[in-house]
């Protein structure tokens, strides 16, 4: 095909002044409030940590570097890390559930498919309190599962599932899901058929064909699902705490423990400030991949 | 195809409502009960539940001022926000004694006028000399308590005495308590299991204390700060750490759950009422602060909430078959002042939310 | 279906009548099971929600008998249908702007710049943690001497729900074919008339998809709306975490029953209006 550049039909070309304003009027607005509301407050707290806290909260304006010294202190990588891992476990989690339904979703007709994907928004239009509870109330030692089982013969003493590092991927597992789904859907969604068919046509089976075609295709989506699954599996604390009987905690409980019991906002800046300068860099990262994947894909 | 223009105006029209509904309904928000009986307005913040339903109402009947109650979910959250910008909204707010003490040397609350608060009188002699507020400066006492065990007898088969009881529970105990995580409460047990004050910041002290929560992690069900009553009663736990009001709640449902105070001791906490400095009616703010004070309006609390007041005329006025169905209610003051009162900190307070951090997270 | 067995480097001509072909490839018996499965997993702790509402007790873990009594108790309890009222309100504002940022930023990153920066900042506000933006807007706010209220939760909510909604559809238009556009341009249609006719049309099903998120984090997100609020205007996440302190009754599950059904109710009349007005994706 032609590479077309709009040089090509002089009567149709936009002057390239006035292509400048194009892209300018496009990322303005949102740019702009961004910065207005999210790189200032957040430029804001940057700044306290390099200042020490106010005795009651706040900052008091004496430099130092004490924060970020205070961040190598065993305890804290040590939650850091641990955070890490169960985070991660849990995006793997997601994504196993999630894919096969985003794929099964993307090939419903659209009448269906829009009702799939409310349903699958729906239970989150519940309160996230009401149905942590609702799992408590599943799995505690009292709880209906044990029950359950234990009217059914199959155990004799109630299985204890609450309150353990495991509860706390299922609990988060299931309040991202549909975090991993709708990105995954609307990568999915988009992909052409044809290109799959064609290589159905040449010779390869469906699963070839899905591996080599639709899965690198659909991994824009993927990614962006890993993120906002991963994120914020990282920053809950409201899980830990119930559903992990707050025997295990996660950054984010760190991150409120300074922020409100400690009343340290330097430290506590600090903490969140790491957590997020790690995850603009896996967000470059999946950037310049998936960029890659879809020039690859485009290309082929 | 029509559709983009659809979703276009669609948005652009959702924006325009919103901003209209927005800035009708951010007036500073509506009284709850408006009347017509003078313009004065007051906000009170407080916990969910923890006042009689109809306040609001009967307030205005009394004063005719209009009570807008907004409920706050932890004294953190309440100094953060005092904190972060000094004028939140409200006027009036409920906070444990420590905190008002802390906020107090910020400048944040509002010094009491006392020729506005005469039903002050009505407190307990002990209750006006507070180790966080002396005299009463900045705060008024509302509620006031303990921290015990809350234990089902049927589930232990003993009636435990000690912290000990809790921190190296029984072989058939195991996994089936649980402690308090929040503030100072995780550690008040082994300190003073340890015979030390629960607002020691000696090092070598914590450190002692810390070994022995450690050691008590493994053996807990869950920390729990707000549903260990419900654990009781559905069997999950045999034996809680509880604030002692809160027992009530489980004793509510099972009236074989106890509470006790172990022998070794344990705190006095005090939630109080602050005006803030920042309030645009103080007057007002402390005119509630009066109301409250009432022996008739603190016995009406206490009986609502199952909580005790430092207030003597309230306690002694108390429907004696309440006192009975809850044991918490008779603990007399004498009792309750063999307690360690609970203060701030301080910069010390880090000490102990490293203590939380470092227990909570090992594992 | 003869079209299927046509090469790809043709496709030009069929993708200029997108509707006119079938859009899906057939997928696999299993994996409708797959869907199943997950949606049990999902809607086991909602059916427990509902079940509870009728729970005759004062706290949500034991079960003392049937009664229908926290629904009429729901309907006098102002604080909640006035944290309902506020979060709806919240969540449409938040979606509304941020669909309309969202969509022109992700359109704007994928087709003017080649750098990731812009791209990281855009999407930057989903994954720093919500104590941290709602301290630092509440102490912006400060700053400023901004009354709070319910306008600064819509703003506060926009930012992060901007976020998701540029994330999404960038993660769509990664996939789609710029020889729509060029096609577009070559038959003499304008920059902003190619965007409306063909891009956004392509765009839809991601837009959509990014607006349903940014509207369900809205109405379920505590911790930024709890700094950015009023005290006197609570959302209903709010009401609800407030309500712990001393025990959560079934009264909640009542309220999240309820929801639920005018979700359901909702869903089902747009989807009969959309069929009405004849519309297709």
């Amino acid at each position: 095909m032609t590479p077309t550049s709009s040089t090509t039909t002089p009567g149709v070309r936009v002057g390239s002044e006035r292509r400048a304003l194009v892209p300018a009027a496009l990322l303005g607005p949102g740019v702009l409030f961004l910065i207005v509301f999210m790189a200032i407050p957040v430029g804001l707290l940057a700044f306290y940590t390099f200042f020490k806290r106010g005795r009651f909260g706040g900052v008091v304006f004496e430099f130092t570097f004490d924060n970020w010294i205070k961040l190598t202190e065993p305890l804290y990588l040590g939650v850091i890390g641990q955070s890490i891992g169960l985070a991660l476990i849990v995006t793997v989690l997601a994504l196993l559930i999630g894919y096969p339904m985003a794929y099964a979703i993307a090939g419903l007709s659209p009448k269906w498919r829009t009702v799939a994907l409310i349903a699958i928004v729906l239970p989150f239009w519940t309160n996230f309190l009401i149905r942590t509870y609702a799992w408590i109330l599943l799995l505690n030692n009292a709880g209906w599962v044990n029950q359950w089982l234990q009217g059914l013969g199959l155990t004799d003493a109630p299985i204890s599932m609450l309150y353990t590092p495991q509860a706390i991927v299922v609990g988060l597992v299931y309040m991202y899901l549909p975090l991993m789904v709708l990105p995954l859907y609307a990568s999915l969604q988009q992909l052409d058929p044809a290109l799959r068919e064609a290589a159905t046509n040449l010779g390869a089976s469906p699963w070839r064909a899905f591996r080599t075609v639709t899965l690198p295709l659909s991994l824009p989506g993927a990614l962006t699902g890993c993120i906002f699954v991963f994120v914020p599996a990282m920053s809950n604390f409201v899980i830990p705490e119930l559903i992990g009987g707050g025997k295990t905690i996660m950054v984010g409980n760190l991150v409120r423990d300074q922020f409100l019991s400690a009343r340290d906002w330097p430290f506590g800046a600090t903490l969140a400030l790491v957590l997020t300068i790690l995850l603009v860099l896996v967000i470059l990262v999946q950037a310049a991949v998936s960029r890659r994947l879809a020039q690859g894909a485009r290309n082929a | 195809m029509r559709f983009p223009y659809r979703i276009t105006a669609v948005a652009a029209g959702g924006v325009a409502l919103v901003l209209a509904a927005t800035s009708c309904s951010s007036g500073g928000g509506e009284p709850a009960d408006p009347t017509d009986a003078g313009p004065q307005e007051l906000v009170v913040s407080i916990w969910a539940d923890y006042y009689p339903e109809d306040l609001a109402e009967q307030f205005e009947a009394e004063t005719g001022i209009a009570l807008t109650i907004v409920h706050h979910t932890t004294n953190e959250d309440v100094v953060a926000k005092l904190t972060a910008s000094s004028d939140p909204g409200g006027d009036v707010a409920f906070m444990s004694g420590q905190y008002a003490q802390a906020l107090a040397e910020q400048g944040l609350l509002a010094e009491l006028d006392k020729s506005l608060i005469p039903n002050e009188t009505n407190l307990y002699p002990e209750a006006l000399e507070l180790a966080y507020d002396p005299g009463n400066r900045y705060s008024e006492p509302y509620a006031w308590g303990t921290t015990g065990l809350c234990y089902r007898p049927d589930l232990t088969g003993y009636e435990p005495t000690s912290w000990y009881d809790l921190l190296t529970p029984r072989p058939e105990l195991v996994g089936k308590t649980t402690m308090l995580s929040t503030d100072r409460w995780l550690a008040m047990p082994a300190l003073k299991a340890q015979g030390h004050s629960v607002n020691t910041t000696d090092d070598a002290q914590l450190e002692e204390a810390k070994a022995q929560l450690l050691e008590t992690k493994p053996t807990l069900l869950a920390y729990d700060d707000t549903t260990f009553y419900a654990k009781l009663v559905s069997g999950e736990a045999a034996m809680v750490e509880a604030w002692d009001g809160w027992c009530n709640y489980g004793i509510a449902e099972d009236p074989s759950i106890t509470f006790v105070i172990p022998d070794e001791g344990a705190d006095l906490w005090v939630d109080t009422m602050t005006v803030l400095e920042s309030s645009q009616n103080k007057d007002a703010a402390m005119t509630f602060v009066n109301y409250i004070l009432d022996p008739e309006v603190q016995t009406w609390v206490a009986e609502n909430i199952l909580y005790k007041v430092p207030n003597q005329a309230a306690m002694d006025a108390l429907d004696p078959a309440l006192v009975e169905a809850y044991p918490t209610l008779g603990i007399t003051v004498d009792e309750l002042f063999q307690q360690e009162v609970i203060v701030d900190l301080g910069e010390d307070t880090l000490k102990y939310v490293d203590l939380n951090s470092q227990v909570l997270a090992t594992n | 279906m003869p079209e299927t067995s046509v090469n790809p480097p043709t496709a030009v001509l069929r993708e200029v009548e997108p509707s006119a072909r079938p859009r899906t490839v057939r997928r696999p018996r299993g994996i409708l099971i797959a869907l199943w499965l997950g949606y049990v997993f999902l809607y086991l702790p909602i059916l427990v929600v509902v079940i509870m509402s009728f729970n005759d007790s004062e706290n949500l873990f034991v079960w003392r008998g049937f009664s229908l009594r926290w629904y009429p108790e729901l309907f006098s309890d102002a604080a909640m249908m006035q944290g309902l009222g506020n979060t709806l309100i919240v969540a449409t504002g938040a979606t509304a702007i941020a669909t309309v940022l969202g969509t022109l930023l992700a359109y704007g990153i994928h087709r003017y710049t080649r750098g990731g920066l812009i791209r990281a900042f855009a999407i930057a506000p989903a994954i720093l943690p919500d104590l941290l933006l709602g301290i630092g807007l509440l102490t912006l706010f400060a700053l400023l001497s901004v009354t709070l209220g319910l306008h600064s939760v819509v703003i506060a909510h926009a930012v992060f729900a901007t976020a998701f909604v540029t994330a999404i559809v960038l993660a769509r238009m990664a996939s789609l074919d710029p020889s729509l556009e060029e096609a577009s341009r070559d038959l003499g249609a304008g920059p902003v008339r190619t965007f409306v006719r063909v891009t956004l049309p392509q765009l839809t099903p991601g837009i959509i998809a990014g607006a349903l998120l940014a509207f369900t984090l809205s109405i379920d997100e505590f911790v930024i709306a709890y700094f950015t609020t009023a005290p006197t205007q609570p959302t209903l996440p709010i009401v609800i975490y407030t309500m712990v302190r001393f025990g959560v009754t079934p009264q909640v599950n009542a309220l999240a029953s309820l929801l639920l059904l005018v979700s359901i109710v909702a869903v089902i009349a747009a989807q009969r209006l959309t069929r009405l007005t004849g519309s297709s994706k």
